[in-house]
């Protein structure tokens, strides 16, 4: 990020919100809403002397609530800028308008209270989407305790625990009364592989962090043992298999084979309800803490995004690829494409993988002066068009527009933009969209060519 | 206001507790209960697992016997007798051909569809609502720590009441007496039902389990809804500490028993004498 | 012997399970979600996931054998979690009709009677007697004495009758009980 951030092809705008798309590959104009940081990014060096001094203390997002951060913040340690952002929720002098310690001592005088979102406009040939992922809200759960006992934690929760600059040092302590863990046990697909009160696809990424995590709590805590309740061990990567049993060697992690069918409390222990299907018995073990394997969800607002792209999205909101296969980076919408988890749950190699194949997919678009499409469009004979455009609202795409020929509105396709669908062409009432290639004439002459030797002539 | 009641065999034998509580409560809220003329066992879970339509034809006999009657709606206090009857009414509302078979079998009597079947606890808590409730309380349970109990109650078909797996209607009711509710793990484990009689080492394990629940939420008494629950708590209890070496002392007494407790009623009319664990705790009410 | 699995259809008992309780074991990952909350799990033969894997592959006298389904109290836990939706104790309820229907002996004798007289009580006088019920159960599984310190108990607190309790009607109760079937076949989800 650093680097990226100091390139001088690259501009990062961070803490900014894509508000509207317009145009199409290799012309998009974007309008991004920069939100009101109240921080002069000109003018601010970095010192962190606001948050320093600043009074409110608001819990940590990026620490998943274990650990507070301030109201004037940077959101971790290495974030690219370097430069705080006002949390006006929180803030005294926007809620009271009381304190204003952040302006007083700020050397730099970047501190501004005044500062309003700004909408910017950006000229854009191609679009890489790369939006990530939400975790599953696991309080359906009810009886895992639906999020009433504070010792039944998440993944993420433990993966900040155990980052030795995170808000315990990496200690790996139970949020309920601060002691260590010791008895630690881990529930995979928790919303994962479950159509009735979850999501029926797998994550892909918890059997691998979660024996992670159990290896780094070795580490941390030498006398802790960690036990795992899974359905199936999907290691299916280099090396992962290797790992798993890595995990269960050296670092002497129980795998259980069964899903947890309840979790309570029972003293200052969680009883955690399992079986094992191997052993075919039923078992519970007592735990300090319980670490949740919570289903990669996609964003809550990835629909909006899919909307404005006019780009097809999965019945979870996933970004649909243009073919699983062969263009597994492309969207369908041409110069738009997609790499990460808004596209299915990835992990880190795989994620990198498909950025590198996005961003040279992206570079292609621009090292040609002529762009290369698919013959099969739709075209309008703006003889016969009427002007009623009932093609443009069929269009899926948004690939119709209007235009002025012998002084009449008639429809016309933007060619980079059309698929080829067709749908236009079923809808025009005048019979004056055709796509390339697929003319009534065309279709009926091969239904005719295998009954008739004769040659048929293509009108 | 005039209700149907069903009060299925438990409740005139072992569970006569329940009927005379919930008997006494309606009749201070004016309410009066009119027994399905000559009503028949529901069938229970035996007659199901024997035979998939002898499992609803016992319960439609009784439908249509309160239809026949002119019922409207039918109150039921014990949860297998409501699933039963309350199951049966929704597949044949929805399967005319199960309806036609079912005529069929009970010699051409007909069922219209024509009766909401209502537990006591959705009851006492929609139809006549906490407000009320809480209006007609003499002597407020104060001081009262009570772990409500709901065994497979919100997991019965037919039910759709309530959350499944941390249901809180009985809670509200109680808390709505004056008594203060426990928040306790076990609120929905199983009481191992009829295999108290069957394999009466199962049903003892799983009732320590719940006791032990209870006893570590540190109620002073468990409510119920159910006849069996209420047995296999209460008359198991002395068996379960025979066995285990326990010492607990629970009284297990009704919802309605501590609403008429609540609401004045002696604790004579409401069959307290009829526990194995005397229920002495609520004397001082 | 080995168990040779691919001897008849082995769908079979999938499918019949399917017709009869309206519930296809085929969707069962075997998580064992099932198992993890069977409060009775522990004094079974075979979890309840084992049984539903023997429909998968079409061990029908194990399942059909095992006290698992006898002794399952219907208490629903499986099924209200079950990832798939899939009513488990559905499936234990046909597995035991299809039991009786071919003559399989019962993983648990007591059970199996205990229901059989607890019928035969209601067929009898329309309502459960539970003195009779138990007195008799008590006979028939040879074990006069068991709850001999209980039952005066309940006895004397008037929670058991001398007599039993019967509708005025029996014999449209006794038709019921003569026409019904084990099966409703009609019915496929």
């Amino acid at each position: 990020m650093t680097e990226s951030s100091q390139d001088e092809n690259i501009e990062v705008l961070t803490y900014s919100e894509i508000e509207n798309i317009e145009g199409f590959i290799g012309n998009f104009d974007v309008t991004i809403r920069k939100k009101a940081r109240s921080v002069d990014m000109s003018k601010c060096t970095g010192c962190g002397e606001c948050v320093q001094k600043c009074p409110t203390k608001v819990p940590s997002e990026f620490d998943m609530g274990l650990g507070k951060r301030k109201a004037i913040y940077t959101p971790f340690a290495q974030a690219v800028p370097n430069v705080p952002v006002i949390d006006r929720d929180h803030c005294l002098k926007f809620q009271k308008d009381k304190c204003g310690v952040c302006q007083k001592v700020c050397p730099a005088d970047a501190v501004d209270y005044t500062q309003q979102d700004e909408l910017i406009q950006r000229k854009v040939g191609a679009i890489i989407v790369a939006t990530g992922f939400s975790l599953f809200d696991w309080s359906v759960y009810e009886e895992y305790g639906g999020g009433r006992y504070k010792d039944v934690i998440t993944g993420l929760h433990l993966e900040r625990m155990l980052d030795t600059s995170g808000p315990t040092e990496g200690k790996v302590i139970r949020p309920s009364d601060g002691r260590e863990a010791k008895q630690i046990v881990f529930v995979q697909c928790v919303g994962s592989r479950d159509e009735a009160k979850g999501v029926p696809y797998c994550s892909r990424i918890c059997c691998m962090y979660t024996a992670k995590q159990t290896i780094l709590l070795k580490d941390h805590v030498p006398d802790s043992q960690s036990y795992v309740f899974y359905i199936d061990i999907r290691a299916a990567g280099k090396n992962y298999e290797e790992f798993v049993k890595k995990a269960q060697r050296e670092s002497g992690t129980v795998y259980i084979r069964g899903r947890v069918s309840k979790i309570y409390d029972r003293g200052d222990k969680l009883i955690v309800q399992g079986s094992d299907t191997l052993a075919g018995e039923r078992v519970e073990i007592e735990a300090d803490l319980v670490v949740l394997a919570t289903a990669v969800v996609p964003n809550p607002d990835a629909v909006k995004l899919a909307q404005m792209l006019n780009m097809p999205y999965d019945q979870y909101g996933f970004y649909t690829e243009a073919h699983p296969k062969l263009q597994p980076v492309e969207s369908v919408t041409a110069g738009v494409f997609l790499t990460g988890s808004c596209q299915f749950p990835k992990d880190i190699p795989d994620s990198v993988a498909m950025t590198g194949a996005a961003s040279v997919r992206a570079c292609a678009v621009f090292s040609q002066d002529e762009l290369t499409i698919e013959p099969k469009i739709a075209w309008v004979d703006p003889e016969k068009c009427s002007g009623c455009f009932n093609c443009m609202e069929a269009c899926p795409f948004d690939a119709i527009i209007s235009e002025e020929y012998k002084g009449k509105m008639v429809a016309k396709v933007r060619e980079s933009v059309c698929h080829g669908c067709g749908n236009c062409a079923s809808t025009c009432r005048t019979k004056s969209v055709t796509v390339k290639g697929f003319s009534d004439e065309q279709i009926y002459a091969q239904i005719e060519a295998p009954f008739f030797e004769e040659e048929v002539e293509v009108a | 206001m005039e209700i149907g009641y069903f009060p299925g065999c438990s409740l005139h034998s072992t569970a006569q507790e329940f009927d005379l509580s919930v008997k006494a409560v309606c009749n201070l809220l004016d309410i009066h209960l009119q027994e399905i003329p000559d009503w028949n066992c529901c069938g229970a879970s035996a007659a199901h697992e024997t035979s998939e339509e002898l499992g609803f034809a016992l319960p439609y006999l009784d439908l249509v016997k309160a239809e026949t009657a002119s019922m409207e709606t039918v109150l039921s206090p014990c949860p297998s007798c409501f699933s039963h009857l309350s199951e049966t009414h929704e597949k044949v509302v929805s399967d005319n051909a199960l309806g036609a078979r079912l005529t069929e079998i009970s010699g051409g009597k007909s069922y219209q569809g024509g009766i909401s079947n209502q537990h006591v606890l959705d009851f006492f808590m929609n139809e006549v609502g906490l407000d009320t409730i809480r209006e007609k309380v003499k002597k407020p349970l104060e001081g009262l720590k009570v772990a409500c109990y709901y065994g497979c109650l919100t997991r019965l078909p037919g039910v759709n009441m309530d959350s499944i797996e941390h249901p809180m209607m009985m809670d509200r009711i109680i808390e709505a007496l004056g008594a203060e509710v426990v928040d306790w793990t076990h609120k929905t484990e199983c009481c191992g039902a009829s295999l108290s009689i069957t394999r009466t080492e199962i049903a003892l394990r799983l009732g320590r389990e719940i006791l032990e629940a209870a006893q570590h939420a540190q109620a002073d008494c468990i409510a119920v809804v159910c006849p069996l629950c209420q047995s296999n708590l209460d008359a198991r209890q002395s068996g379960i500490n025979r066995k285990y070496g326990t010492n607990f002392s629970f009284p297990v007494v009704y919802m309605t028993q501590l609403m008429g407790i609540a609401m004045g009623v002696p604790g004579s009319q409401l069959g307290f004498d009829k526990h194995i664990v005397a229920p002495s705790i609520l004397n001082r009410y | 012997m080995p168990e040779i699995l691919n001897r008849g259809d082995i769908h079979a008992f999938r499918d019949l399970i399917l017709t009869l309780s309206g519930q296809d074991a085929s969707r069962c990952i075997q998580c064992g979600k099932c198992s993890s909350g069977c409060p009775i799990a522990y004094e079974m033969e075979h979890l309840p996931s084992q049984i539903l894997r023997f429909i998968q592959l079409n061990m029908q006298e194990k399942a059909l054998s095992s006290n698992t389904i006898w002794l399952c109290a219907v208490c629903e836990t499986c099924t209200v979690r079950c990832p798939e939706s899939i009513d488990i104790a559905g499936i234990m309820d046909a597995l035991r009709k299809v039991c009786r229907e071919r003559g399989v002996k019962p993983g648990d004798k007591k059970i199996a009677k205990f229901n059989e007289i607890f019928l035969d009580s209601i067929k009898s006088n329309g309502r459960v007697y539970e003195l009779g019920l138990v007195m008799k159960y008590n006979m028939a599984t040879a074990q006069p004495f068991k709850d001999a310190a209980l039952g005066p108990v309940m006895f004397s607190k008037g929670k058991l009758k001398i007599s039993p309790d019967k509708v005025q009607d029996t014999g449209v109760v006794k038709n019921v009980f003569e026409k019904s079937r084990t099966f409703i076949t009609s019915k496929k989800d």
